[in-house]
């Protein structure tokens, strides 16, 4: 088990931050991320693109301020727990948290900083009705082995590359592929699409466009789709998985679920502190809401700042606490990781 | 230039006459918020989640789309060739004076 004092959920800016911020004050951190890397959606999505309102940087590519980050927080030896998205938490005996994440990795703490921004990128899924009656049951949303589909008929939705990537793929692996796009063109790799329409002129996939799945059917387990055609109308095709590849879309996620009051997929939190309604745990950051709130990298660094003040109060309740400037103290780093 | 008029009809089919400055370099999925109407905007308008998906259903003449709105529109649900935007890639202007705008169906 993981043990630290601050558990911060979300490795981007904001967490990162905390980190420096709660080592100031001798607080040791650890960060668990979704994403494979830190700096959350500066890296994932946006890292060549300037920002120019962190203050005394007229602009500053989002990957180098990751990267600075970084190299500010070094001394503090924060741990890491990346490509896991945190899952569950329970209060344990001792008044501290469990976090589990998705991979079963278990954390301990006393507090917990949720800096989880948009939330965790998940797979978008199509408005079909009766759609989660099915998923795990012929429906997933993602691919992770091929050879699950060994010789089974599969019908792909969407025209990304993923959709184009595994249709190709899966050519050779499923004994039937079907491909069904909405529109007549595809906005993946050129030479993608070339082959996709290659593989469909021999015959080797179905290549359905202008058409959309809009029904499901099946007793237990899904035995065909319902496709609806722009012209053509409605028609039913025999299959054993439907795999709609419409990319990631940012949800709050299974955090959602850990008892937060939430208002319109944000946390709800105090201003005196940016406490949640839940003993020990603070969000701060982009995932939090309050009035007047704006969802800023920089409000996120005064947030961590605010917050760790309580909570060393909250797990130390006796200790004093003094405020010095690292002008005059210099930054005191932890000497080693946590073990 | 005055404000102009933008009128945004709800996943009810109530409209909203909304007046807009085009001087704050405000965007469409803004102004919905701002004015109360159930727009998400998850991904702060970087094109990236369609929660701010529109139908335009008045023929002004609206800038191109750009290759990531293109993009996430491709992946969307609910999406109409001729009419689906995204709210945050439309920056008000002078010119959109008279805008009719429906709310696509939530899903995104």
């Amino acid at each position: 088990m993981v043990e630290t004092d601050i558990l911060i959920v979300g490795a981007g800016p904001c967490g990162l931050f905390t980190v420096f911020e709660a080592g100031l004050i001798k607080l040791r951190c650890h960060l668990v991320d979704a994403l494979p890397m830190p700096g959350g959606q500066l890296t994932e999505i946006y890292p060549k693109k300037p920002i120019y309102d962190i203050p005394g940087f007229p602009e500053i590519l989002a990957g180098d301020l990751v990267d600075n980050l970084m190299k500010q927080i070094e001394p503090f030896k924060p741990g890491f727990t990346l490509g896991e998205r945190a899952e569950t938490i329970e209060k344990m005996e001792d008044g501290r948290y469990k976090l589990t994440t998705s991979r079963g990795t278990e954390h301990a703490a006393p507090v917990i900083a949720i800096a989880g921004g948009l939330g965790c990128f998940e797979p978008r899924k199509p408005p079909i009705t009766n759609i989660a009656d099915f998923e795990d049951k012929g429906v997933e949303y993602i691919i992770r082995d091929p050879e699950f589909y060994r010789d089974k008929k599969v019908v792909i939705a969407g025209g990304g590359d993923s959709a184009l990537d595994w249709t190709i793929f899966l050519a050779n692996v499923a004994s039937e592929v079907s491909l069904v796009h909405r529109r007549t063109s595809f906005r993946g790799a050129l030479d993608s699409v070339e082959k996709v329409m290659e593989l469909a002129e021999a015959g080797k996939i179905n290549l359905i466009t202008d058409a959309q799945i809009v029904g499901l059917n099946g007793d237990d387990n899904l035995s065909e789709v319902v496709i609806k055609h722009k012209t053509e109308g409605e028609m039913s095709k025999t299959c054993d998985h439907f795999v709609p590849l419409f990319g990631l879309s940012p949800k709050l996620g299974p955090l959602a679920d850990w008892g937060l009051n939430i208002t319109k997929n944000a946390i709800d939190v105090d201003t005196l502190d940016y406490s949640t309604n839940v003993e020990g745990i603070y969000a701060i950051g982009d995932i939090n809401n309050y009035e007047g709130k704006m969802k800023l990298i920089l409000c996120g660094f005064h947030e961590a700042t605010i917050m760790v003040q309580s909570a060393f109060k909250y797990i130390y309740p006796d200790a004093k606490l003094s405020f010095k400037y690292t002008t005059v103290n210099g930054v005191q780093g932890f000497e080693k990781a946590k073990a | 230039m005055a404000d102009i008029k933008i009128t945004v009809i709800d996943r009810e089919g109530l409209k909203h006459e909304l007046e807009a400055p085009t001087d704050m370099n405000l965007n469409l999925m803004e102004l919905c918020k701002a004015s109360e109407l159930p727009v998400l905007g998850t991904c702060g308008g970087m094109a990236l989640c369609s929660t701010c998906h529109v139908y335009v259903k008045s023929d002004h003449e609206l800038p191109e789309m750009s290759e990531d709105e293109e993009a996430i529109l491709d992946q969307a649900f609910f999406v109409e060739d001729d009419e689906s935007r995204l709210g945050c890639q439309l920056h008000l202007s002078d010119d959109m004076d008279g805008l009719v705008v429906e709310l696509a169906p939530d899903g995104a």
